[in-house]
């Protein structure tokens, strides 16, 4: 799957998502290669608050906001009903951030994936509350600096969430990343084709919340991948595959200056 | 049919010849049975419908909500501290005006821990924009159910509906009940019309969105006179109710003896019974006692509260439930539409209220007592 395949029809316009906006790359994606009969879940979050502000509805297909702790519930639902009422060819997508996933959202997420649901769940990670104005979450990555974290940077590591859905059975997951749209593309196209319970983790880098510029946030979601920040990996049938190895380790540190959220003040650092 | 079974087996089937297409629930005593016998009528195929197993009440009302707008009809269940887990998602149901029906078993609320029946549950969620409605017998806890779905998918109201029942007073003791047949109940009660409020891949929507200070009130507005419209409904539906079943329901409120009432107890749900009972004692010893019966808090019957209280000498409001450095919930209400002197707080945890207590409630308003008090 390359961007000459993709459908030349936008499902997600005309939204008020900040310049440079890792998420609403990642939502609009997504909703080219899954195509028009496709339910859009989504939680409290970036991408709800950007785009349902009535009557300025962004989503062309079939899209609402869920309560925030209840993504992976409500599209169970719909899956449920659908399938009720014999509609043939539909697909359910969440999108949901890191809170909206990794915290509040977990237990649900891990109610749909424990029944087997068939329900694709995309989390749209910019690891942290970015709507709510960059607080952390439990997808902040060590060192990371919020709001809530404001002088020290976040102490804890970010979750593996990929290790968490895959322990509670998911039937396919990986980690994407918007600096490399090919590979998730092509892990939304795969997704889409298995049945049951699948999670798609993709890193959506958030320019403000990053402190970077916002025409750096593809630059940037490629970077991670690139210095091993964040390897893309699938997990399939009980097995992990790593689809791309880091290719400039040696450019770790450098990828980690250039974003403002790791700048500590020397007398907040610690060893 | 006439059977022996529980208020929650009165629930159960009601649900099961509503024919519901998506049930999800979460246990909780005293609510549990009533979902243990969908998933065996769901297990040995008599009903035709998908149980969704939930890990949290939370998600059960979210899998509901789904599936409503995916065009089918659901129902949970749920009762107490689950009723205040899924407490989020009860306005949000509402505002989105999907029609999901929900039987609360009525439960007292921690802390102190306790499973035994109150209506503190329900009555902290009279806000979330749900109709409610209370039985008194397992005969109308089946009846209410039935009517419960044909009033929330009515096309003028598409509110959802809770039906509440008193823990383990109605939800596990046994009466005689009487079972209506497969047919009668499709005539009453035909296959759900989702109408426009749905997935739609012909005309793809948007729903539950945003709406700013410039929108927000004509949604609730809006809301809010679906609620008023629901009175024609819940008519409609117990004058064919009558016709089809031959039991009639007065709507809002279940007036008994009010006509030249001097002293009126107003109640809620099961306890009513014995309010009657001791009614009629009191009048063989002259005094001019009747009960007032609330049957529904949301819609509130205003009108008829107004009507029936207006001219007695003095009414006071029984209820199980407080609203702490307040009133009880039920006085609150009941005062919107007609004056009220007393309130008595009772049976909280499910402690006894007896005949010889109730009795006490009417010589303290002839006494001209008033206020909150315990009994």
């Amino acid at each position: 799957m390359s961007a000459r395949d993709l459908d030349a029809r936008e499902f997600f316009f005309g939204h008020k998502a900040c310049a440079g906006c890792g998420g609403s790359l990642a939502v609009r994606i997504a909703l080219k290669v899954l195509g028009e009969r496709t339910v859009a879940v989504l939680p409290a979050g970036c991408m709800s608050a950007v785009g349902f502000n009535f009557p300025q509805l962004a989503f062309t297909n079939n899209a609402l906001i869920t309560p925030f702790a209840a993504a992976a519930s409500v599209m169970t639902g719909i899956e449920a009903g659908l399938r009720r009422r014999s509609v043939k060819n539909v697909r359910v997508v969440g999108f949901a951030g890191d809170g909206g996933t990794a915290d509040i959202g977990l237990q649900a997420l891990s109610g749909a994936i424990d029944r087997g649901d068939n329900i694709l769940y995309i989390c749209y990670d910019n690891e942290a509350y970015m709507n709510t104005g960059i607080q952390k979450s439990g997808l902040t990555p060590h060192g990371a600096r919020t709001t809530t974290t404001p002088h020290k940077g976040s102490r804890r590591p970010k979750k593996d969430m990929l290790a968490i859905v895959a322990a509670n059975g998911v039937n396919y997951t990986a980690s994407a990343s918007i600096g490399y749209l090919d590979d998730y593309m092509r892990k939304i196209k795969k997704a889409a084709g298995i049945t049951g319970a699948k999670y798609i983790h993709v890193l959506a880098p958030c320019p403000t919340g990053w402190g970077v510029n916002t025409d750096e946030t593809v630059e940037i979601a490629r970077e991670a991948v690139d210095v091993g920040f964040w390897p893309l990996r699938e997990y399939e049938n009980g097995t992990w595959i790593t689809n791309r190895a880091p290719s400039r380790p040696q450019d770790l540190e450098r990828h980690i200056k250039r974003q403002g959220r790791f700048k500590i003040e020397k007398r907040y650092q610690e060893d | 049919m006439r059977s022996f079974i529980s208020g929650n087996d009165a629930a159960a089937a009601a649900v099961h010849l509503a024919r519901p297409q998506v049930i999800s629930a979460y246990p909780i005593t005293p609510q549990t049975t009533v979902v243990e016998r969908l998933a065996e009528f769901v297990e040995d195929g008599s009903l035709d419908a998908e149980f969704v197993h939930v890990e949290s009440e939370h998600s059960a009302l979210s899998v509901a909500m789904g599936a409503s707008l995916a065009g089918v009809r659901t129902f949970t269940a749920t009762s107490s501290q689950g009723l205040l887990y899924m407490a989020e998602v009860l306005p949000y149901a509402a505002g989105g005006r999907f029609p999901v029906v929900m039987v609360n078993a009525n439960r007292s609320l921690a802390l102190p821990w306790n499973i035994y029946g109150d209506q503190r549950d329900s009555l902290s969620q009279l806000d979330s924009g749900w109709i409610q409605a209370y039985a008194e017998n397992a005969q109308e806890v089946l009846d209410l159910t039935l009517m419960a779905f044909r009033v929330a998918e009515d096309p003028s109201v598409r509110v959802p509906f809770m039906v509440n029942l008193d823990g383990f007073h109605l939800t596990h003791t046994y009466e005689v009940v009487e079972l209506p047949e497969q047919a009668q109940v499709n005539v009453f009660l035909p296959d759900y019309d989702p109408g426009e409020n749905q997935i739609d891949f012909e005309s793809p929507r948007n729903f539950g969105f945003s709406a700013g200070p410039e929108w927000n009130a004509s949604f609730h507005r809006s809301h809010h006179e679906a609620m008023l419209r629901a009175w024609d409904v819940i008519d409609q539906a117990e004058r064919k109710f009558h016709a089809i079943f031959g039991r009639r329901y007065p709507g809002g409120v279940d007036a008994y003896r009010c006509g030249d009432a001097e002293y009126i107890l107003v109640t809620l749900g099961s306890v009513s019974g014995l309010c009657r009972e001791t009614a009629d004692s009191l009048r063989d010893h002259g005094v001019r006692a009747g009960i007032l019966r609330l049957r529904y808090l949301r819609p509130f019957p205003h009108e008829a509260v107004r009507e029936v209280l207006s001219p007695a000498k003095a009414t006071a409001v029984l209820e199980k439930d407080i609203s702490f450095g307040g009133a009880g919930t039920v006085f609150t209400n009941v005062r919107s539409a007609a004056p009220a002197q007393l309130n008595v707080i009772g049976g909280l945890g499910g402690a006894d209220i007896s005949k010889e207590r109730i009795a006490g409630i009417f010589e303290s308003l002839i006494q001209g007592e008033s206020g909150v008090k315990w009994l």
